[in-house]
Formats: structure tokens, C-alpha cells, sequence
């Protein structure tokens, strides 16, 4: 096969292993995150959809920020009356759906802030994904007695 | 003029009837709670805890006003916070009358929260919540009186830790009586109507 023939061939192979090789954030749309910022150096919960447009499941592994020392994916819970936290390893974003990050139920926590968050704020928060793709988002300083993104 | 008569009687009768309607009102026996009643359940309020400015409380010190009884920690980063920013947005819908009521925010992590980490922390939701605190035991009686409890989970490898705790916030009206249990299943229309009454009664009384 002539050179001719080939290089086109191998550019259009490698654009469909391209395509079919797409991570995991590269079909993540985040939006409405926030950050519920609380006085002091008290760890604070942050928010956010994650909407799936892709045609495989993603998984939310956790986060990392250049403004805090440590972020963990956990899960709040209040069964049988009591209110509790737990660790969550990952978190499924099925093909063509949206998981949500909110108050009461899954969140990021956000522990040692490098320095004081203001409201206002928009602080970077980077996502990374079960296939170890990563996707940044600006997250809104909120204060502590707000209920959501923007009420 | 016969009609007038039979007109003017029944007058007289639905009078005696709506009186009689808002004599039941003021006791509050037939209040239509939307919250759990537990009027006559659980015992009158009582504690001895040090409040966010330092100074030893009791109980009486609230005495006269409508009391939202809550139980959670500082360093709780999405429960507690949401519930005090959700009792902050009821308290705003009650609008002057929510100066009869406050929100006692006890700590079941005394150990991390001191006066002044509490003060921070109740006042960046609400000017009506008063943050309590005080020796571990005090807290754990609280908490078992009203038949809830609360659980140190282990430490992490950052040495910082979780508190289980009860999700239940407990209304008590003016008297210290024990009236009403809100759970996360409840609505905060459901709160704002049943404060109202509350309240109401609290100035009766």
C-alpha cells in the first residue's frame, strides 16, 4: 500500500481510537458548585451536579485543590434517626445521567484551607475520575447559611 | 319581624359557638400539629451547659421563649450546617415573632468546641441561635433525657474525627414543656405552621 493510501488511513484510525478512547471527564459537564464556607479552620462541604454525556458510566473518585491541604468524597446518611458520615470510594455517574452533589447526601469535604475563603471566592476544585482523567470546576464561595448554588 | 327574631338568635348561637371554638384554641389541646406531638412524652427541658459567650446556663434562662433544641458539632461539615441554615430560613419566614423563639445548638464534641469556636459558628447562621456546651457529661445527660445519643467515630489518620448524632431537632414552648419532634422528613412548611402556633401559645400562656 502506497503512502498515499496509508497516511490517511492512519489518521482517520487513529481518530476513531481518539474517539472511542474519550475519558472519562471528557464527558463530565459539572455545574452549580459551591462551597458552604464556615468560620474558623471548620472543615467545609462542597456541592456541585455532575451530568454524564457520554455513552459509558463515569465514576467521581475524588478531589484535590491548590486551597486545601485535603479533600475526601463522603456521604451523609440519617437512618433509624441518627446522623452519620461515611467514606465513599466512588460514585457512579451512569452513560446519559447526572448524579448530585448536595446538602444532606454526597459531598466533598474540604479540610485546611491554605488561606481564609471569602465569600465570593471561586475556588478551583479538581475532579478525578475512575480512569484517572480529571476535570477542573470553579466552586462558588457560599456563606455557612446557604441552602444552595444561588438562593 | 318573627324573622328578625329567629335572625337574631341565631346570632347569638354561632357567637356562643365561636367563643366557645376559641376557648379550645387558647388551651391548645386541639391544635392540628403537622409536626410529631410528643406533648406529654418526654420530660420538661433541663440542663446545666456553659453557652457560646462563656457564661453557665440553665434551662430557665430560656424560660419565655419558644426553644428549637438541636444536637451536632462544629466540625460536622454538611448535616449541621444544613440544618441550622434551614432553621435560619424558618426562623426569617416567622419574621418579629421569631425574636419568642431560639435555637439551642448543644455540641456533642465538647472537646473541639469551646465558647468561641461555638460563637463563630451559630452566628454565622443565626442571630437567635445560641450555641451550648460544657462537660461531657452534662451533654450525655441532655441527650439520653431526650431518649437520643451521640457516638465518637474512630479517628481518622489525620487524627480528626466524626460524631454520630441524632438528626431530631426538639420544640419546646415557653414553659420548657417538651411539645413537638421535627425529623428530616418533615417539611419546613410543616416547622413554620407548627412554630406559629407555638408561639402563639407561648404569649397566652
Amino acid at each position: 500500500m502506497s503512502l498515499r493510501f496509508a497516511l490517511p488511513l492512519l489518521v482517520a484510525g487513529l481518530m476513531l481510537a481518539a474517539g472511542a478512547h474519550a475519558t472519562e471527564a471528557q464527558h463530565v459537564r459539572a455545574s452549580g458548585a459551591w462551597i458552604r464556607v464556615l468560620p474558623g479552620d471548620l472543615p467545609a462541604g462542597a456541592y456541585v451536579t455532575l451530568e454524564n454525556t457520554g455513552d459509558q458510566a463515569a465514576s467521581l473518585r475524588g478531589a484535590h485543590s491548590p486551597s486545601y491541604a485535603d479533600a475526601m468524597l463522603h456521604q451523609s446518611s440519617s437512618a433509624g434517626g441518627v446522623s452519620r458520615m461515611s467514606m465513599v470510594n466512588e460514585l457512579a455517574i451512569p452513560a446519559h445521567g447526572k448524579v448530585e452533589l448536595a446538602p444532606g447526601g454526597y459531598h466533598l469535604m474540604l479540610m485546611k484551607a491554605a488561606a481564609p475563603v471569602k465569600i465570593g471566592d471561586k475556588v478551583k476544585l479538581t475532579l478525578s475520575f475512575g480512569d484517572g482523567s480529571t476535570l477542573d470546576a470553579d466552586f462558588v464561595a457560599r456563606p455557612a447559611n446557604a441552602t444552595s448554588a444561588n438562593d | 319581624m318573627k324573622l328578625c327574631r329567629t335572625h337574631h338568635w341565631l346570632l347569638l348561637l354561632m357567637l356562643a359557638l365561636g367563643s366557645l371554638l376559641l376557648a379550645g384554641c387558647h388551651r391548645g389541646d386541639d391544635v392540628q400539629w403537622q409536626l410529631n406531638n410528643i406533648t406529654g412524652h418526654m420530660p420538661d427541658l433541663d440542663f446545666q451547659l456553659v453557652d457560646d459567650h462563656g457564661k453557665k446556663v440553665t434551662a430557665q434562662d430560656y424560660r419565655g421563649k419558644v426553644v428549637l433544641l438541636y444536637f451536632g458539632y462544629t466540625h460536622c461539615p454538611d448535616v449541621c450546617p444544613l440544618t441550622l441554615a434551614q432553621l435560619h430560613v424558618v426562623m426569617q419566614r416567622l419574621g418579629p415573632l421569631a425574636d419568642g423563639a431560639r435555637i439551642l445548638f448543644v455540641s456533642v464534641d465538647p472537646a473541639r468546641d469551646t465558647p468561641e469556636v461555638m460563637h463563630a459558628y451559630v452566628n454565622a447562621f443565626d442571630p437567635r441561635a445560641v450555641g451550648l456546651s460544657g462537660p461531657a457529661r452534662e451533654i450525655e445527660a441532655l441527650s439520653k433525657r431526650y431518649r437520643s445519643a451521640f457516638t465518637r467515630e474512630p479517628d481518622r489518620a489525620d487524627g480528626q474525627y466524626e460524631v454520630s448524632h441524632s438528626s431530631a431537632i426538639y420544640l419546646f414552648d415557653g414553659n420548657g414543656k417538651a411539645r413537638l419532634l421535627s425529623t428530616p422528613s418533615n417539611s419546613q412548611d410543616q416547622m413554620v405552621h407548627d412554630l406559629h402556633l407555638l408561639l402563639s401559645l407561648g404569649t397566652r400562656s
